[in-house]
């Protein structure tokens, strides 16, 4: 991501524009131009509501003095809210589990296929792919009704076997199995990441290390995985990025599973209801520029760290 | 750039392969690593199975039979009829409104993306570097956090319950205008550019002539992932409509499924079921019809550091 573009515009600025100065002077705007139209929606739909949702966070609507100035009391009363912590706790715990879970997968199979060693390796490349194509909304319906008891496998499993296995909807279970849904939604979509990335490693390096005797494993340790560390980087952040914007999943099994599912189970999911049963407009928005904030700083320490390393 | 220097490794196994029986470019089949792959692959399509076996039940075969094998009855053809016109056919309507989500909002946000990276990738102009800063913010920002001043806004410009509540925030692809800018740097020679000016051929001239067709699979990839996105967009339009008329089909899949649970709701769970897999075939097709283009795509925007 952010590492990516320093590079990017250095190679425009040695371009043509910059060596003939005489004709750079008309072409000055000539850019704008081009990204004009981005530009002009960017800020309508972006950095609008971005200063609107600061301003709001401002200030508070009583049922007495109306709408007032109230400096950072919104944030004040966020960073000591236990409802707002407990959604926070509970998106860090599912970033800590799910993600390298799911990373993990990925980068297993992405090596898989990457080795030539599989039978049927573009098979095995689509179909794992394939569930990144079904919305949040359909995956959720489609595994809460697989994890229900009404008609659903885990019903099924425990009449066939006679065995015993935990409702996935009750309270304890409920944030592993939106773990298992956001895993199977992303799974193949992080492994495509990895594999092109893979794809590109010049195959000279193998051969090399192949006549040196390196084992498979030591390829992969020291060539394949230090290689694509930057498409890693990148995984890491939008899924941190993802976990922290928990939403959809837990928002559609909410009529599932109404029990185990609370009003502020995610942040995001506490925004909303703060918001749209609420009314809370500007307590909402102060909750949600919070939880920007911290996924901004952690985004960008995961960056660094990153970066660090890789040197 | 990626996609030209992906493309001589994948064709080559095929005639270099043959000299040696296991190379690097071809080693030995695994039958242990592909089991292994397999339990992966397994956990991907079962439930996509289940989906393709449970729309050919009725609502009490869902309930009688075994949910990984087929029940006596095979409904699938009444399902997707009764789907198409429960509720005076609904389910079409918002069909035609995804549709309509999609072709102008991926649509319009590849267009806007392209021309973006193009500008920015191609041209040095002034601001350049804050549009860079502010771009590079914004893929960081979790978009669901603009959500309620977007609607707050919204509402207060009249936009909300109509379609353009839907289309406008979708138009916007920082990640898109990221890879295109990536992808134009490496895809279109400067020299090329030069050359073309020249010749006196106007910018515009030039992006659409001589530009655009170099673009295409990186256009074809922003294109695809801006259509899931909005075909698969749920948490703007639950904010932004209340009239059930102006729903994408997901969250009308979502009234469906919620319709059980209220008193006096008719459950409906078969056309719940089948209603999702009319919904993801048209993706799915769309994928596995275009692999060549977004595979190559997604390449560049992946690999570059």
């Amino acid at each position: 991501m952010s590492q990516a573009a320093p590079a990017v515009p250095r190679a425009a600025d040695t371009g043509p524009v910059r060596r003939r100065r005489a004709v750079s002077a008309r072409h000055r705007w000539t850019g704008w131009g081009f990204l004009g139209p981005f530009a002009l929606v960017f800020a309508l739909v972006f950095l609008a509501p971005l200063v609107y949702s600061i301003y709001l966070s401002l200030f508070r609507n009583q049922l007495v003095g109306g709408n007032s100035f109230v400096g950072l009391d919104n944030y004040t009363q966020a960073l000591q809210d236990p409802e707002f912590w407990s959604g926070f706790g509970r998106v860090a715990l599912f970033l800590v589990v799910q993600v390298p879970i799911m990373l993990g997968i990925a980068l297993l199979v992405a090596l898989a296929i990457d080795s030539g060693r599989l039978y049927g390796k573009n098979f095995f490349r689509i179909s794992i792919f394939m569930p990144y194509a079904v919305p949040a909304v359909v995956a959720s319906l489609l595994w809460g009704f697989m994890y229900g008891s009404r008609f659903g496998l885990v019903g099924n499993l425990n009449d066939a076997f006679g065995w015993h296995l935990p409702n996935p909807l009750a309270p304890s279970w409920i944030l592993a199995s939106i773990g298992n849904i956001v895993t199977w939604e992303f799974v193949g979509y992080n492994m495509l990441i990895f594999y092109a990335a893979l794809r590109v490693i010049p195959t000279s390096l193998y051969e090399a290390a192949e006549i040196d005797g390196a084992s498979q494993w030591r390829i992969v340790r020291h060539i394949k995985v230090p290689a694509i560390r930057g498409s890693l980087v990148i995984a890491t952040i939008f899924s941190i990025i993802g976990s922290f914007q928990l939403f959809n999943e837990p928002s559609i099994l909410k009529s599932l599973a109404p029990n185990s599912i609370s009003t502020y189970f995610t942040p995001n999911l506490y925004a909303y209801s703060l918001s749209f049963s609420g009314q809370q407009y500007n307590y909402s928005a102060t909750i949600a520029i919070v939880m920007g904030v911290i996924t901004m700083i952690i985004a960008y320490a995961v960056q660094l760290r990153g970066m660090r390393r890789g040197n | 750039m990626a996609a030209s220097t992906l493309s001589p490794r994948v064709t080559r196994p095929a005639t270099a392969g043959r000299r040696r029986a296991h190379s690097v470019d071809k080693p030995r089949r695994s039958v242990t690593l592909t089991v292994l792959t397999c339990i992966v692959l397994l956990y991907a399509l079962v439930p996509l199975a289940w989906l393709v076996i449970n729309s050919t039940k009725t609502q009490a075969g869902l309930f009688s039979s075994f949910g990984l094998w087929f029940d006596s009855d095979f409904a699938l053809w009444s399902n997707i009829h009764d789907t198409l016109t429960y509720d005076n056919g609904i389910f079409l309507r918002w069909l035609l409104n995804t549709l309509l989500y999609v072709v102008v909002g991926a649509g319009g946000a590849t267009l806007l993306a392209t021309l973006g990276g193009y500008a920015m990738a191609k041209f040095s102009f002034p601001g350049k570097k804050a549009v860079f800063a502010v771009v590079i913010g914004a893929v960081a920002v979790p978009g669901t956090a603009l959500a309620v001043p977007t609607f707050l806004l919204f509402s207060k410009m009249g936009l909300t319950n109509t379609p353009w509540a839907v289309i406008l925030p979708s138009l916007i692809s920082p990640f898109g205008l990221y890879l295109m800018w990536v992808f134009a740097n490496d895809a279109i020679p400067t020299e090329l550019l030069e050359a073309a000016r020249m010749d006196g051929a106007g910018e515009v001239r030039t992006f659409f002539k001589v530009s655009a067709p170099l673009l295409a699979p990186g256009l074809v990839t922003v294109l695809l992932f801006t259509m899931v996105a909005t075909w698969n967009n749920y948490f703007l339009p639950l904010i932004m409509l209340k009239d059930p008329h102006w729903y994408p089909l997901v969250l009308g899949l979502n009234q469906w499924n919620a319709q059980a649970a209220t008193a006096g709701g008719q459950a409906i769970f078969n056309l719940v079921i089948t209603g999702s897999l009319l919904t993801i075939v048209p993706l799915i097709a769309a994928f596995l019809l275009l692999q060549r283009f977004w595979q190559s795509g997604l390449a560049a925007g992946g690999v570059k550091e």
